[in-house]
């Protein structure tokens, strides 16, 4: 039959897949292997002539400018810059820099970096590279799916630029190991993408004395300046008291369209390249403003280092002791790590599993789903049969939940001292105990959360049902 | 008097989604000048239209809102006691974190 004859070509096809993925995982895991090795040599090698950054080449040119034939090549049209030259070069490769997150600003960035020779790059992230990373954190490839992103996009730079040195930093940055890491650099790039972390990166750059190229993009705008650089401000000069929770949208959550992050990180590498070669005017005490729907940038002038400023001012005490100590999360109350927010706000008898609101379906009992996310995500997936009302419309709708309740019950043939039940999904499970809640308030008292809105449905009932 | 006020970094989802404003507003209860304290309170009343408390704490902005009267921070002109010029032009732009 057709169908059959359709589903054993489907098999042998997923079988080739499937032998070609593991040659291709044994080719990569062999690569990473010779990689490593490679590293160790060059470092090796940088050891024994004396800390030179260009291990392809350790001997002097004898050009008397430091430079090697083969760098004197590579950074050829570098070296053309009048306002740049032999100097700047040198400067760079004799700088250290590192990069916080290997996200959607620090891709670009850390590519920039690594090409135009950064002596030493380092990489911190902790996160694994996700098949909704691709759009924006253009360093990864799809083959590093599931792996570390420090690995993947070390291996990116070292692909562009196998002449620096990298370093890899597979962890979480927290203030028990952000001193010794960021002391190592020259400069640092916040590529970050939560408040705790901005917070903490200009802090520790406070007490240690570095500049810090700070990017931040959501949706269609970007933010770039540069703190606690030549008597500039800090993080803390210009946000004294970190703003509510509310207020922190994330990517995950708000949207970002994947080329905002991208510009903004290649402007980060722009005035972190600046710094590390001396030249121009580094974007110190002022900000540039991005607006991408408009295509405008404006570049504002924003105050100075701030005499009261608890970190840098003139009577901070902040020091590395201090900054141990500091609990950044419960000072801007949001986690470091950009994990979504789970909140519990329900009794467990006024909430239901994905599971159990499936069997309930199997069972055909008369209910009404409430989906009570923003028109726009329910435009990408929806459950059949679900009523989109978004929680912020929920106060003016409810004789719509009335009327659909009303609908059922007339449909299933209930009388009048029974009703149909009444379920509450969203994307994650947040916003739907909060539309519960408010049910209950109003007399809905009957109506439950289903725990972990449709990504739990997607986890736990219909793995092919789409996440976002 | 004639001013152009901006709202980005999420801000113009308290009004409307429109970011770029111009308004015509006067000096209030028979001062000469007009500043940002009742700068403040007339976007408040007439602009904002949601969440206000996403837009001010006390009198005023709320944590993590930069002020900026013709692309220089406010911290820089005085604040709350900044006063305005006719064609001025005054953005409200919250801090964004994402990356
Ligand atoms: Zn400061």
């Amino acid at each position: 039959m057709e169908f059959n004859r359709g589903d054993s070509e489907a098999s042998r096809i997923l079988r080739d897949i499937q032998a070609l993925k593991d040659t291709k995982s044994g080719i990569e895991h062999k690569l990473s292997v010779l990689e490593a090795r490679l590293q160790e040599i060059n470092l090796q090698d940088d050891a024994v002539s004396n800390g030179s950054s260009a291990p392809s080449s350790t001997v002097d040119s004898g050009f008397g400018n430091g430079l090697t034939p083969d760098m004197i090549y590579r950074y050829s049209r570098h070296l053309l810059l009048p306002s740049f030259g032999v100097e700047g070069q040198a400067n760079l490769l004799k700088s250290s820099i590192l990069v916080v997150g290997a996200g959607g600003l620090g891709s670009p960035a850390l590519l920039y970096l690594a090409a135009c020779g950064v002596g030493r790059l380092g990489i911190v992230d902790h996160d694994l590279v996700e098949l909704n990373n691709m759009h924006r954190q253009i360093i990864h490839t799809e083959a590093y799916i599931g792996q570390s992103k420090v690995e993947s996009a070390a291996a990116s730079c070292r692909s562009i630029n196998s002449t620096i040195q990298i370093v890899e930093h597979k962890e979480a940055l927290r203030t028990s190991n952000a001193l010794e890491i960021l002391s190592k650099y020259d400069i640092v790039v916040d590529a970050t993408d939560n408040a705790p972390s901005r917070y903490m990166i200009s802090d520790c750059c406070v007490v240690l004395g570095k500049p810090l190229v700070s990017g931040a993009a959501l949706g269609l705008e970007g933010q770039l300046t540069v703190y606690n650089y030549n008597g500039g401000p800090c993080y803390r000069c210009l946000f004294p008291t970190p703003p509510p929770t509310s207020a922190c949208q994330r990517c995950a959550d708000s949207g970002v369209l994947g080329v905002v992050p991208g510009i903004i990180g290649c402007l980060q590498a722009l005035e972190a390249i600046k710094i590390a070669s001396k030249i121009g005017e580094p974007l110190s005490g002022r900000m540039l403003i991005f607006d991408a729907l408009s295509a405008r940038i404006r570049t504002v002038k924003i105050r100075g280092k701030s005499v009261q400023c608890e970190v840098c001012g003139d009577h901070a005490t902040f020091d590395q002791e201090q900054f141990l100590e500091f609990d950044y999360e419960k000072f801007t109350q949001s986690p470091l790590s950009a994990s979504p927010l789970k909140l519990n706000l329900l009794p467990s008898d006024s909430r239901i599993s994905s599971k159990e609101y499936n069997e309930r379906i199997i069972n055909g009992e008369a209910h009404v789903l409430v989906d009570v996310r923003p028109a726009h995500h329910y435009k990408i997936v929806s459950l059949p049969k679900s009523l989109n009302i978004p929680l912020s419309t929920l106060e003016g709708r409810l004789p719509e939940v009335s009327s659909a309740l009303k609908e059922e019950e007339e449909l299933n043939g209930i009388v009048s001292d029974s009703t149909a039940q009444l379920y509450v999904i969203c994307r994650r499970g947040n916003d739907s105990q909060r539309a519960v809640q408010y049910l209950h308030k109003m007399g809905f008292t009957f109506s439950k959360d289903i725990i972990g809105g449709l990504e739990s449905w997607a986890n736990n009932v219909d793995r092919n049902f789409p996440t976002y | 008097m004639q001013l152009t006020l901006e709202f980005g970094g999420g801000l113009e989802l308290l009004c409307e989604s429109k970011k770029i404003h111009s308004v015509n507003v006067e000096p209030q209860n028979g001062a000469a000048k007009l500043n940002m304290k009742d700068l403040l309170l007339w976007v408040h009343t007439n602009l904002i239209k949601e969440r206000p408390e996403m837009f001010m704490k006390g009198d005023t902005v709320r944590p993590g809102v930069l002020v900026l009267v013709n692309d220089c921070d406010w911290e820089l002109s005085g604040q709350l006691e900044t006063s305005l010029e006719e064609k001025d032009v005054v953005v409200f732009i919250s801090t964004l974190h994402g990356g």
